[in-house]
């Protein structure tokens, strides 16, 4: 499940801008941001992605009485699924073991304003299949967000693709 | 300040090198304020002893994170109307990322002026780690 409504807080743009290198003040000083062509703080393009702090049933996140899959007293805390996890993360990505992120994709109907609260709406789109390069094959499936103001009209539609793949990616030798 | 879209043309460049020898702890960073702790990205022991990676490796969506802030220096806060593209490959801890924006088309939008941009960023052995496009509303 994704987060039905997203509060988009002033403190979590700017250690969301600090994250990505971004130190550009319309991300943090209200004062000149106000003074800006923008009028106020806005969020980076990417922003809409952290709506997963919003899902309290997101996947890769540590939840209460669900054994965590990262390290501990042993380098996993959980058997590994002989088939990967597939819960739906946000913007649609499908998270866990194995699944990576292949693509994404941003539209934008109007710039993210701090103090708004945005309702999502979640749909999946195409799957498909693909030989891997290094053989295996990959699982691509597409998920569709839409984030809406409170008037209800769209401000961003995200269209993101997650990739399952067979056996570890790495191009690192 | 918003970019001029009579100061470009079809073909210009714009680069900017949007991190310098990535560190785990940006990854981190990044994880705490997107909300994904995957452990692939913020836990060497998992990435390496159950999931077989080399290292841990940065979130795709840090780098797209990077490359949208070349492309709002560029084109001015709140100007892009679209952003999207595919993660080509794998971000690794000390890599050095630039991103680059070269100017596709400049249409008349609806009143002003919009610019579609090809997107590439690559890391520091030229390799491609994101490719995409943009578009921007301008002046």
């Amino acid at each position: 499940m994704t987060a039905a409504r997203f509060p988009v807080e002033a403190g979590h743009i700017m250690t969301f801008a600090r994250a990505i290198g971004d130190f550009n003040p319309v991300y943090f000083d209200a004062e000149l941001a106000s003074e800006s062509e923008v009028g106020g703080i806005i969020a980076p393009p990417t922003f809409v992605q952290a709506s997963a702090q919003f899902d309290a049933d997101y996947p890769l996140r540590p939840r209460p009485g669900v054994p965590w899959f990262g390290s501990g007293a042993t380098p996993t805390g959980r058997v590994r699924d002989p088939e990967p996890t597939t819960t739906d993360g946000p913007n649609g990505i499908q998270n866990g073991g194995t699944v990576l992120h292949a693509e994404q994709h941003y539209e934008y109907h109007r710039p993210i304003r701090a103090g708004e609260v945005l309702t999502l709406t979640v749909r999946s789109g195409e799957t498909w299949e693909k030989q891997g390069r290094r053989g295996g094959l990959l699982h691509f499936q597409e998920t569709i967000v839409e984030y809406r103001g409170e008037d209800g009209e769209l401000a961003v539609t995200a269209r993101g693709v997650g990739v399952r793949t067979e056996q570890t990616v790495s191009d690192q030798p | 300040m918003t970019l001029d879209a009579s100061a470009i043309s079809v073909g210009a460049v714009h680069s900017a090198v949007v991190v310098t020898n990535l560190t785990r702890t940006q990854i981190v960073q990044y994880a705490g304020a997107s909300g994904d702790y995957n452990p692939l990205h913020t836990d060497e022991v998992f990435a390496t002893q159950v999931a077989g990676y080399p290292s841990v490796f940065a979130h795709g969506m840090l780098t797209m994170g990077m490359t949208g802030k070349m492309l709002t220096d560029y084109v001015g806060d709140g100007r892009l109307t679209h952003f999207g593209g595919r993660f080509t490959s794998q971000v690794w801890p000390g890599d050095t990322l630039t991103a680059t924006a070269t100017v596709t088309a400049i249409r008349a939008g609806s009143g002003v002026p919009e610019v579609d941009f090809d997107v590439v960023t690559v890391n520091q052995g030229d390799i491609a780690v994101f490719r995409g496009s943009a578009t921007a509303r301008l002046n």
